[in-house]
């Protein structure tokens, strides 16, 4: 049943250019479907580990910055007599470099402030993501600050020398963020279904009892950070290569937000919450823009959300699994581990 | 087999141990005795690596592990059931179980000594893949002990196994600490029920202050004045 639900899912998810011609629908999609894949690098830190990350935009941000300045290339004039130059590079290799960055400042946040937590990890994560956006806004040398970085690459796919296509159209970006989309989703699913997973889970769960039982908190929490982090940079890779311009402001708080909105009504600790959070919050602008302007959607947001965490306190993925498995019986594949109410791991200062 | 030698530890600027020495030998069930906030938590706590001492020495098997990982601690042969909350809410019985030997990879000899433990327990063995959260305080006392068991410790430390518990389930709760002794487990045992832990006992401490007030049998600390006037209820 689950198995026939998810080819069914697949298939739609993978025909869907094929029957939808309006490219501005297309285009929706597209951005949609980055942000999911931002708010499921969002659940891994959320909702498996239960640390808040409020600059999760950091990550997709440096991910987006690294990758569109390696493709496009710099020249940095640090001191009289050193001038730093990257030429162009290819934009899969810029891709994966904003990737590993993103990773990288993931761990070194994950060191600096999971050896407190909590509150700390929350402020620390919000300051950072401030930081990152006034660099980028004022180190105009490298970023061009205000006046945005444009002409971005797009991908290009092929084999060097032989055949080569590089991307304009909505079709075959469609596919490439599907594609990241899905491998996104089954590393973490990879990772949350292993011992690891069962690691943070416990650590969630019951923080002192899992540091009695021999698990190393710091580290599967870092390693969550770095993965989440990554994750979350590949997603701003592909919006860089895709919107092809970037300024500062993608760096804004309320990207943050809406990734954090995704994941909630989406259910937090579910490998399917930020999925479907992510398609309603992607298209619900859409519709909604419409008929209001952007002061009407955010009430309007406010109010689904209260609406949400009111009747469904625990996301809607696990309201319909609950609800199938009181009509039907319980579903063959088990979620890890889940909460009803995730609390943020307790703290215990030592 | 446990050698504890002028222990020191703080948190932040509180002392909460000063100069502690202790011994657990094989084979013993030693509990350690004192008012709330005395140190016993903390004491555990340092032994298992949990909260690293500032100084002072703890001695496993002629082993230092003073500064040793948690992870190091359990392997070396010591399981810890802390205080407070005791099991995985969220996880079923068998996974909460498996938590108790995390670190190892075997699974024939997991799957063993998890039957061996559903044998001790048998009400475990009917709600295995219940959410541990679902069970009854008893139950969930009884997890808590069969997933320390679950690593084949050669010492087991329980911190106020008896919290919370109501008073048939604490006697029951007592009755397979001594049979895990009995079985050739050693124990190191925090209770705040000063008169069962006496009982029971082999030898005691009596801590006060983060310091060792007193020491000796079970009887020498029953018969004690100061222990009968301030723990006992004169
Ligand atoms: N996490 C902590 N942070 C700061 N102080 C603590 C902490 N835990 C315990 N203490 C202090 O250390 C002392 C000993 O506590 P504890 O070992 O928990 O006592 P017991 O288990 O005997 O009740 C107390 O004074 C307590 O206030
Ligand atoms: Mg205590």
């Amino acid at each position: 049943m689950k198995t026939a639900l998810l080819c069914l899912w697949l298939a739609v998810l993978l025909t869907v250019p094929l029957w939808l011609t309006d490219l501005y629908f297309l285009h929706i999609l597209i951005t949609t479907g980055i942000f999911t894949i931002a708010a499921m690098s969002l659940n891994l830190l959320l909702g498996f580990t239960g640390q808040l990350s409020l600059g999760h935009v950091a990550f997709f941000g440096i991910g987006a910055y690294t990758s569109a300045l390696l493709s496009l290339g710099f020249d940095l004039q640090l001191t009289e007599s050193y001038r730093f130059a990257v030429a162009p590079k290819p934009v899969w290799l810029a891709f994966l470099a904003g990737i590993v960055v993103a990773g990288f400042f993931g761990w070194v946040i994950g060191r600096i402030s999971f050896k407190v937590r909590g509150a700390y990890f929350v402020i620390v994560t919000i300051s950072f993501a401030e930081v990152v956006r006034l660099v980028a806004l004022n180190w105009v040398d490298l970023t061009e600050g205000p006046m945005a970085l444009s002409a971005i690459p797009p991908f290009t796919f092929g084999i060097p020398g032989l055949w080569e296509e590089t991307i304009y159209k909505k079709q075959p970006n469609y596919y490439l963020v599907l594609g990241v989309a899905i491998l996104s989703y089954l590393v973490i699913r990879r990772l949350v279904l292993s011992r690891v997973g069962r690691a943070m889970i416990a650590l969630r769960e019951n923080e002192p009892l899992a540091t009695s039982v021999g698990i190393d908190v710091t580290r599967y929490l870092i390693l969550a950070a770095v993965v989440s982090a990554a994750i979350a940079g590949a997603a701003g890779g592909l919006y860089a290569h895709y919107v092809r311009i970037i300024d500062p402001d993608i760096f804004l708080f309320i990207y943050t937000v809406t990734m954090v909105i995704m994941v909630i009504t989406g259910g937090k600790g579910t490998l399917a919450g930020p999925i479907v959070g992510g398609l309603i919050f992607g298209i619900l602008p859409v519709v909604l823009r419409s008929f209001a302007g952007p002061e009407i959607q955010w009430i309007i947001y406010g109010a689904f959300m209260i609406l949400i965490v009111f009747f469904l306190p625990d996301g809607i993925v696990p309201a319909i699994r609950s609800w199938w498995e009181g009509r039907v019986g319980p579903l063959a594949e088990p979620e890890p581990a889940e909460l009803s109410n995730a609390r943020p791991a307790e703290r215990q200062a030592e | 087999m446990l050698e504890i030698d002028g222990l020191d530890c703080c948190y932040g600027k509180v002392n909460a141990l000063r100069a502690v020495s202790l011994t657990v030998n094989q084979g013993e069930l030693v509990t350690l005795i004192g008012a709330n906030g005395a140190g016993k938590t903390t004491t555990l706590k340092a032994i298992s690596g949990l909260l690293p001492p500032v100084g002072g020495s703890i001695h496993f098997e002629g082993e230092d592990i003073t500064q040793a990982s948690a992870k190091r601690i359990l392997a070396l042969g010591i399981a810890h059931c802390p205080e407070g909350r005791r099991v995985f809410p969220y996880m079923t019985v068998q996974e909460n179980l498996e938590m108790g030997c995390y670190l190892r990879t075997d699974r024939s000899a997991l799957t063993e000594d998890m039957e061996r433990i559903f044998t001790r327990f048998p009400v475990l063995a009917e709600r295995r893949s219940q959410m541990a959260g679902t069970l009854s305080g008893g139950e969930q006392q009884m997890l808590a002990i069969g997933r320390a068991l679950m690593s084949r410790p050669k010492l087991v430390l329980f911190d106020e196994p008896s919290l919370g518990l109501a008073p048939n389930l604490v006697e029951r709760t007592f009755d397979i600490i001594m049979e895990i002794r009995a079985q050739g487990t050693t124990v190191l045992m925090v209770e705040q029920n000063a008169y069962a832990a006496l009982e029971m006992c082999d030898r005691s401490y009596l801590l006060e202050s983060g310091q060792v007030a007193l020491q000796g049998t079970g009887q020498d600390l029953l018969d004690d004045p100061h222990v009968r006037e301030a723990y006992l209820g004169g």
